[in-house]
């Protein structure tokens, strides 16, 4: 029982002195291994060509790139379904315990799905990586938002932009990792052309990874504050010294509004994402460019990447930034700025200026990355700190609904274009302008976030365990 | 004014810049690593 205790919220009180720095390595440790889930992607090839052995020439029998989609699709709503479940019970315990939690999930789920591939049976695989590993995504991802933001009542922008990065850069680490992983034990004969033994091996590297995170966390002492930080007590329009609860907030139009605001910012974002290498590669072909002018699947490739690094980078910009601007004016120049980006993407497409497009979409993801980023900060100014990770956790099913309008919307215009006769930059005009469009109402939503009614407030001082009533 | 703060239990003690450098490069090293791999990839796009 004494492991049980030492994972207590009690049990990680900061003493005096303690260095809030620390705070966002934890933090980071726990982001940086569940964004592992971007580069699920690498797995896709090998996963189909598990009975074949040749991922060239796939089997019948080889799970199809359909059947291995759902993989990905089921973490990342179960991401948002745990992430809104859970977060009063993490405010509850505490991080450690949350992080610890998140870390036996995530860790889990690789390895049963390891056994899934081994035994070729994708249900596991489904429960595996979709299921118990999303629910450790879920949890790990909302865990140290609360407490960054209580360790950083005066940079909350800077602390959450801090972890948050740590999503994007996570599978950055993962994909080369994982192919090294897979190069490695398919020359050691391990079968399943490597994917087995990689799940095993990632469970294991991202289970002591993510214990750094759990016993380095700490949570600030009720009447802690940063050394000559003094909370305004003049209350800003938008920035509140009050609390409202998890469940308060769910009556809030405010949380609506910024749930429109999250929803249409990723959904926007997923469509330049999810068709970021196809969308260049056809954009730009030889038949556009000229012979062997065109961007090729390498080069389409390193686009995909540099769209990666503007994404971390944004989370952590644009969500700094914040702290300066104020959260409703950064939304504002997501959506403001993003309208006439994506906009202009078809032009730019149709000229055939490849340097200015390429510009336009690293702006248009870093604004993606921030939207995540800020989005904690922005809960925290309207609601207070008091259950920011649990209505961060509830938000998040807007992540969850644009992972899976975002692809239906892009796919089905995409589609429909071409049925039409369109080609190359043309055949994606329409995607863009709905998102430009879809951009307008999250513009609108923003717009019209106000200060939180009074009467949702909790009334005096707040319990430092918040959920436990 | 701030109080000091109330512990239920084990006080934690001042950071040491050590163990603060060690937090940074336990995370920053991975991510470094990362980023720069991702990076050369990007570079196929200018080539």
């Amino acid at each position: 029982m004494a492991e049980a205790s030492l994972l207590d919220r009690s049990r990680t009180v900061a003493g005096p002195g303690y260095n809030r720095w620390l705070i966002p390595p934890a933090a980071l440790a726990i982001h940086l291994a569940i964004g592992q889930a971007y580069a699920f992607s690498v797995f896709k090839k090998p996963l189909g060509a598990l009975i074949s052995g040749d991922p060239a020439a796939p089997a019948a029998a080889d799970w199809t790139p359909t059947q291995l989609g759902i993989i990905f699709s089921i973490a990342i709503v179960l991401l948002g379904l745990s992430a809104a479940i859970f977060g009063k019970w993490l405010e509850r315990v505490g991080p450690r315990k949350a992080m610890m939690a998140a870390a036996l999930c995530f860790s889990g789920g690789f390895f049963i799905a390891a056994l899934g591939v081994h035994l070729h049976n994708l249900w596991i695989v489904y429960f595996g990586y979709g299921v118990v590993g999303g629910i450790g995504l879920g949890i790990g991802y909302i865990s140290p938002v609360s407490t960054l933001i209580k360790w950083f009542p005066d940079r909350r922008g800077v602390a959450t932009g801090m972890a948050i990065m740590g999503f994007g850069g996570g599978a950055m680490i993962a994909s080369p990792l994982s192919v090294a992983l897979m190069d490695y034990f398919k020359t050691t004969g391990t079968g399943s052309l490597g994917v087995a033994a990689t799940f095993l091996t990632l469970g294991v590297i991202y289970l002591i990874f993510m214990q750094f995170g759990v016993w380095t966390i700490r949570v600030p002492a009720d009447d802690w504050a940063p050394a000559g930080y003094v909370p305004s007590t003049q209350e800003s329009a938008l920035i509140t010294n009050n609390n409202v609860s998890a469940d308060n907030a769910l009556k809030t139009p405010q949380f609506w509004l910024l749930w429109v605001v999250l929803v249409t910012n990723v959904t926007a974002g997923i469509g330049v994402l999810e068709t970021a290498s196809p969308l260049v590669q056809e954009s730009f072909s030889d038949a556009a460019m000229g012979a062997g002018r065109g961007v090729t699947a390498a080069a389409a490739a390193g686009f995909v990447g540099l769209l990666s690094l503007f994404n971390l980078l944004g989370r952590f910009f644009w969500s700094s930034a914040s702290d300066k601007l104020g959260r409703k004016v950064t939304y504002a120049i997501y959506f403001g700025l993003g309208i006439v980006l994506y906009a202009l993407i078809p032009t730019l497409g149709h000229n055939l200026q490849l340097a200015l497009y390429v510009g336009v979409a690293c702006v248009i993801i870093s604004m993606y990355g921030g939207g995540f980023a800020t989005i904690p900060a922005y809960l925290s100014d309207l609601f207070g700190k008091y259950q920011v990770g649990a209505i961060h956790g509830r938000l998040l099913t807007a992540w969850s609904t644009a992972g899976i309008l975002g692809p239906l919307i892009v796919n089905f215009l995409h589609e429909s274009r071409k049925a039409e006769g369109f080609t190359g930059a043309a055949a994606y005009q329409t995607v863009f302008y709905a998102m430009a469009v879809l951009l307008v109402v999250g513009l609108l939503a923003n717009f019209a976030v106000t200060a939180v009614n009074a009467k949702y407030n909790e009334k005096g001082p707040v319990d430092a365990e918040p959920g436990g009533h | 004014m701030n109080q000091p703060p109330v512990s239920s239990a084990t006080p934690e003690t001042t950071s040491s810049g050590g163990a603060l450098f060690l937090a940074w490069a336990f995370v920053g090293i991975p991510l470094l690593w990362g980023v720069s791999q991702t990076f050369i990839k990007a570079l196929d796009l200018f080539k």
